[in-house]
């Protein structure tokens, strides 16, 4: 097998001239801390949905009630697990793709990392402590913004720099996506977060935009973070990884290139799906729906690509449990980019807007998608980079893999019924036609199925800590392979 | 890297020659059902956008050939099921209490029109079936402060008690303590002179004294004898139902610095036939007159 | 096709242009309009920008995530106007930096809340929201009622608002602090309050310190208290 040269001396080049040796300490690091955040983000995913049950659980203080602490599962959940998992993956994707070393020497790329690191930890605590522009995953206030800002342009010449230095003739493909990403993130990131302060020393500042406009505005954000930092990074994620882990090639270079520009083009309208039947006027909400349906197919360009890679190689799914996440994360995604389309249906949306069927929607691109694609990867990474013959257990990857499925099924099987439940209550008419439900009926009547999802959420949580303990068990185990065995069959 | 155009194996395609860290790619051409579903959403997209409100320019925007709005469309809505039971509606409007009681489908109507509103309005305040709470009437025990019969509490919801509406319901307690009109011992003994009409008296004292200053101070509203007073919405004291509380500490309060709670008007957000409905609704808890 | 790739393809900055180009499209063709189409704000009569008292406790609803719960926008769909009342115009949250018209709803709409309970009513929902409605997900805000409010900023807020477009005179901008005082002393004499901010609200006060539940309350009885739909049109609204 060709690759295996390549991928088992990762300190070399093909050509035997020069010698590459790749930056590993800083990818290393990010598996470390993904994993850090994955635990936290769910963890605290769990008390939110404890609290959905059981509100006494909010304790009373400021510091644990819902509305503090919400911002922290959604922020550590796609920033500092996905985020983390997507800068160390971008770096080790890119230095091996294009065969060089990070642009910009270690200092460089250490300062993305941790200065991204602590842009987490002080947006967290400054949830927590009570600031926040309300601004849906971008609620961090203007000085956190700011600093985020030098610290992803930095992200952004690091791997630009990389791109421009390569050694192979062509970018490969996961480098498109990762690049869109990072670029496109930057331009939603101080679009949306324009804002004036109301003292430099101060941390409150006021949006610069009102009403629907600044909904709009907020939303051209909000989708998009979903598209570029949910959707396209991962896809980048996607492009490496499964090709890797299958040992076979890119099924479509063709709907590559196709997919990949007719995504990033639409993905940017689609907006206006979070606003309809709102202030917002007709015509954007008309725009926000149909490109919203032009984007299904170029959605799913990417999931053909995924799974069709794996011509040849299903019998793998067997034996490699990470290559079995990132296969079912290749199908929620499928799922979740078809349900996305209908809900922009203004009439889908007239029942599902402002219920659990969204929380659901979300979690199976979170869950299914984000966290499966994004451990899959990990379990791939971990033996490769502490050069090891393989996982401590592929039992145990195996029982995660169980687990953490069951909870995705709890977790959106429930919030379905909830939700379409909710809409259908809030517009019930009785008989004589007047309305047939109080609001305080559908939160009642939700009560069951928030604690299902939350048990789901409990049985998400303990997969990830199996496969923390998994992990730690592989890096210290003694047995160093011989770099030839390293990954053979892989 | 010399870029070498092979075939592979297990689908017989072409690779596109270049290697990536071992990673190679087909030229597999595009799926021709993912084509051909693109194009189409891509003509339904553009049919949609053709038909509804879409593209902007400048200072304006293609209104659509079907001439949509969703405020036209809801108003329209609106109509139709106000059209479905307006006659019901307007049949409530016009009819006497009598008559909508006389009238079992009228009435039922108003019941169900009565059910949904108060538990949307009502009932944060009031409680599940006008159980009431503290500082806040329970509409079913028949203990009424300003009136029980239909059309007092149908003047009731319409106006509000203290609500600001200038036809509101409206009367102020004295502060007898807090303004410093009676010592807090005078006060003490008022109270255990009202534990006596609230049925619940405090064992060993004398409500002589008690008595005595009740009769001076608060029998001009609340009666000679606790029986109330509804005209300035003066509760009855000779009663087991109270609106603030029930212990000897809660009238103490009371006189000390009373609630004066606030009942919203409900005219400008409910119209005259719910306000009827919820009248009739309220009326049937039980308590009513 | 493959061969014009290879323009992106071999070249990251190129690719990084196109990447670029392509995403901004869609940005300026939804947005700009916005700002410039007239009938996006409705023209209606009362929307004022809010009160300093009313500001501070929008500050504080925006702090506290109550819009991960509530909604502030009655959407145009026949049972959300039979349950929550007239549908949201843009105008309504014209001066509102942040928006708040949220995206969940585990609580009810709050866009018209204002004067639908009394504040009586809202200072004991807010500190134990189970105590009033038993079957309630709302989280305790008695903590709210026992933190002083910052006042020391006032001015500096308003006009903060100001500078992003909200008309705060200089007038109101120069007694702002007097007019958050004022109007949370339900004893003072509130005419001046009442005539820079027509139909606000007089909220507990009695004369101890204000505290950002005060806020909160005032910000809460003026929610969709302000366009008088009386004299408005279908026409008119039309946006
Ligand atoms: C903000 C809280 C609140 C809401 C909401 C509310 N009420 Fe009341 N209601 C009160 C208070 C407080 C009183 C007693 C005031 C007093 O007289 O001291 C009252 C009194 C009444 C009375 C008079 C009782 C009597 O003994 O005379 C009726 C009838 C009534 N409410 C019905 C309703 C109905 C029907 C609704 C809904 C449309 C409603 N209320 C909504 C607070 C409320
Ligand atoms: C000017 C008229 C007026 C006078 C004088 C007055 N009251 Fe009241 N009283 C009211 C009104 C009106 C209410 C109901 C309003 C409320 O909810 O606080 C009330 C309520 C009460 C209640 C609560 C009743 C319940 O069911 O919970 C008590 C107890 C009471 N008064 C005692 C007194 C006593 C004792 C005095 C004399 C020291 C007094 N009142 C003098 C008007 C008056
Ligand atoms: C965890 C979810 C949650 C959060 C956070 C939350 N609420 Fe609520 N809220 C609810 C629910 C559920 C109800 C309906 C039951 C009730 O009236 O308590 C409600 C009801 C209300 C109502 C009464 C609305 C009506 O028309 O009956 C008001 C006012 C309100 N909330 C204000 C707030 C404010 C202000 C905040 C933030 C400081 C907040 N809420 C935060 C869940 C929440
Ligand atoms: C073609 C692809 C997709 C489309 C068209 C789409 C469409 C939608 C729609 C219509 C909503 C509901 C808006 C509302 O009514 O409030 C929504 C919400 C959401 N979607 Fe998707 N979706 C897509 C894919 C995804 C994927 C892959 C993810 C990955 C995690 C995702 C994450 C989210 C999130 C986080 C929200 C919630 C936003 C909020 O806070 O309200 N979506 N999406
Ligand atoms: C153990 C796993 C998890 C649990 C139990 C969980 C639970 C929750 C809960 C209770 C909410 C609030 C829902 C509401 O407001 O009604 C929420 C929101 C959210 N979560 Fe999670 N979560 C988990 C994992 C994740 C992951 C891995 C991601 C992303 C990668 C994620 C992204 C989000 C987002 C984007 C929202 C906001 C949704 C919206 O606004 O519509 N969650 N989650
Ligand atoms: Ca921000
Ligand atoms: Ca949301
Ligand atoms: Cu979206």
């Amino acid at each position: 097998m060709s690759d295996i040269t390549a991928d088992a001396m990762p300190m070399m080049a093909h050509a035997p001239a020069r010698v590459v040796v790749y930056n590993e300490r800083i990818v290393k690091n990010a598996v470390i801390m993904a994993m850090f955040w994955g635990v936290v983000a769910f963890t605290v995913g769990v008390y939110l949905a404890l609290e959905l049950c059981w509100p006494a659980f909010n304790l009373g203080y400021s510091f644990t009630n819902f509305g503090r602490l919400r911002p922290v599962h959604t922020s550590a959940a796609i920033f500092a697990f996905g985020g983390t998992a997507l800068i160390g993956t971008s770096f080790h994707v890119v230095q091996r793709t294009c065969r060089t070393r990070l642009f910009g020497g270690d200092a460089l790329a250490s300062f993305v990392f941790w200065g991204y690191q602590f842009f987490i930890v002080m947006a967290a605590l400054s949830y927590v402590m009570g600031f926040s522009q309300s601004r849906e995953y971008a609620e961090p206030e203007w000085y956190i913004d700011i600093w985020l800002t030098v610290v992803w342009v930095a992200y952004l010449i690091v791997f630009l720099g990389t791109l421009m230095m390569r050694e192979e003739p062509h970018i490969y493909v996961a480098n498109w996506f990762y690049l869109a990403f990072i670029v496109t993130v930057a331009m939603l990131h101080i679009g949306n977060n324009l804002a004036i302060p109301v003292s430099f020393f101060g941390a409150k500042s006021y949006s610069a935009f009102s009403g629907a406009q600044d909904a709009l505005i907020q939303w051209w954000y909000g989708h998009n973070a979903v598209g570029f930092f949910l959707t396209a990074g991962f896809l980048g994620m996607m492009y490496y990884f499964i090709p890797k882990a299958a040992n076979r090639p890119v099924y479509s270079y063709r709907l590559s290139i196709v997919h990949f520009w007719s995504l990033i083009f639409l993905y940017i309208w689609a907006g206006p799906h979070h606003l309809h039947w709102t202030a917002l006027p007709d015509w954007a909400q008309t725009l926000g729906m149909a490109f919203s349906i032009m984007l299904w197919m170029p959605s799913w360009g990417g999931m053909i690509n995924g799974l069709m890679t794996l011509s040849g190689a299903w019998d793998k799914l067997r034996t490699d449990p990470g290559l079995r996440f990132s296969v079912t994360a290749v199908g929620f995604y499928g799922m979740s980019t078809f349900e996305g389309p209908v809900m922009s249906i203004r009439d889908v949306n007239a029942l599902a807007h402002y219920t659990d069927w969204v929380v659901g929607h979300v979690h199976s691109g979170a869950l299914g998608w984000v966290a499966f694609i994004s451990f899959g990867a990990i379990y791939y990474l971990v033996p490769v980079l502490w050069k090891r013959t393989g996982l401590f257990s592929n039992k145990l990857a195996a029982w995660h893999y169980w687990i953490a499925t069951l909870g995705i099924v709890f977790y959106i099987t429930s919030l379905w019924v909830a939700g379409i439940m909710q809409g259908l209550m809030w517009r019930a008419y009785d008989q004589y036609g007047f309305l047939q439900y109080s609001f305080v009926e559908s939160v009642v009547a939700v009560h069951p199925y928030y604690v299902i999802r939350m048990v789901g959420g409990l049985l998400f949580l303990t997969g990830a800590l199996i496969m923390v303990y998994n992990l730690i068990r592989t890096v210290n185990s003694p047995t160093t392979a011989p770099a030839a065995a390293l990954r053979v069959g892989a | 890297m010399p870029t070498k155009i092979e075939k592979d194996s297990v689908t017989g395609t072409d690779t596109t020659g270049h290697v990536w860290d071992g990673v190679r790619e087909l030229n597999t051409p595009l799926p021709k059902w993912w084509l051909y579903t693109f194009i189409a959403c891509i003509v339904f997209a553009l049919g949609q956008m053709l038909l509804y409100p879409s593209v902007p320019y400048g200072v304006g925007y293609f209104h659509g050939l079907l001439g949509y709005s969703q405020r036209k469309s809801v108003d329209k809505a609106v109509a139709e099921v106000t059209a479905l039971r307006g006659q019901s509606l307007q049949a409530i409007q016009k009819a006497s209490f009598a008559e909508i009681q006389a009238d079992p489908k009228l009435l039922a109507t108003a019941m169900t029109a009565g059910r949904i509103a108060f538990a949307e309005n009502c009932q944060p305040c009031h409680g599940a079936g006008g159980g009431g709470r503290l500082g806040y009437p329970a509409l079913a025990a028949g203990a009424w402060i300003w009136g029980g019969k239909l059309p007092e509490i149908q003047q009731t919801l319409i106006h509000g008690i203290r609500s600001g509406d200038p036809d509101a319901r409206d009367s102020q307690m004295p502060k007898f303590g807090v303004d410093g009109l009676l010592k807090p011992e005078q006060i003490g003994q008022i109270a255990e002179y009202v534990m006596t009409l609230y049925g619940t008296p405090v064992p060993n004292v004398d409500v002589a004294p008690g008595k005595a200053l009740f009769a001076e101070n608060c029998a001009a509203c609340h009666g000679l004898n606790g029986e109330g007073k509804r005209e300035v919405g003066a509760p009855r004291l000779a009663s087991k139902v109270h609106l603030n509380g029930l212990s000897r500490a809660d009238v103490v309060a009371q006189i000390n610095n009373p609630r004066m709670g606030v009942m919203p008007a409900w005219n400008t957000r409910l119209n005259e036939a719910t306000i009827k409905s919820l009248a009739l609704y309220v009326h049937a808890f039980g308590g009513g007159e | 096709m493959a061969i014009r790739h290879e323009f992106f393809e071999k070249n990251a900055i190129f690719l990084l242009v196109g990447t670029l180009l392509t995403v901004a499209v869609g940005g300026i063709v939804e947005v700009i309009p916005l700002f410039t189409i007239e009938t996006t704000v409705e023209k209606v009569q009362g929307v004022r920008p809010y009160s300093p008292l009313e500001l501070r406790g929008r500050d504080i609803y925006v702090r506290e995530g109550c819009y991960l719960c509530h909604s502030q926008q009655i959407r145009a769909l026949r049972d959300e106007v039979e349950r929550y009342g007239h549908y949201s115009l843009a105008a309504e949250s014209m001066y509102d930096h942040p928006f708040q018209w949220g995206s969940k709803r585990i609580g009810p709409d709050l866009s018209r809340v204002g004067g639908k309970y009394s504040s009586e009513w809202h200072y004991a929902h807010m500190q134990n929201p189970q105590a009033l409605v038993p079957e309630s997900l709302m989280p305790k805000y008695a903590f709210l009622a026992e933190t002083p409010l910052e006042t020391g900023d006032i001015q500096a807020r308003l006009r903060t608002n100001r500078m992003v477009g909200v008309p705060y005179t200089d007038d109101q901008i120069t007694n702002a602090s007097v007019d958050l005082f004022a109007q949370a002393d339900p004893n003072g004499d509130p005419a001046a309050l009442m005539k820079r901010y027509p139909k606000a609200n007089l909220v507990a006060g009695d004369g101890r310190r204000v505290t950002e539940l005060d806020a909160v309350v005032a910000y809460l009885q003026v929610l969709g208290t302000m366009v008088n739909f009386a004299d408005t049109s279908t026409e008119k609204l039309q946006q």
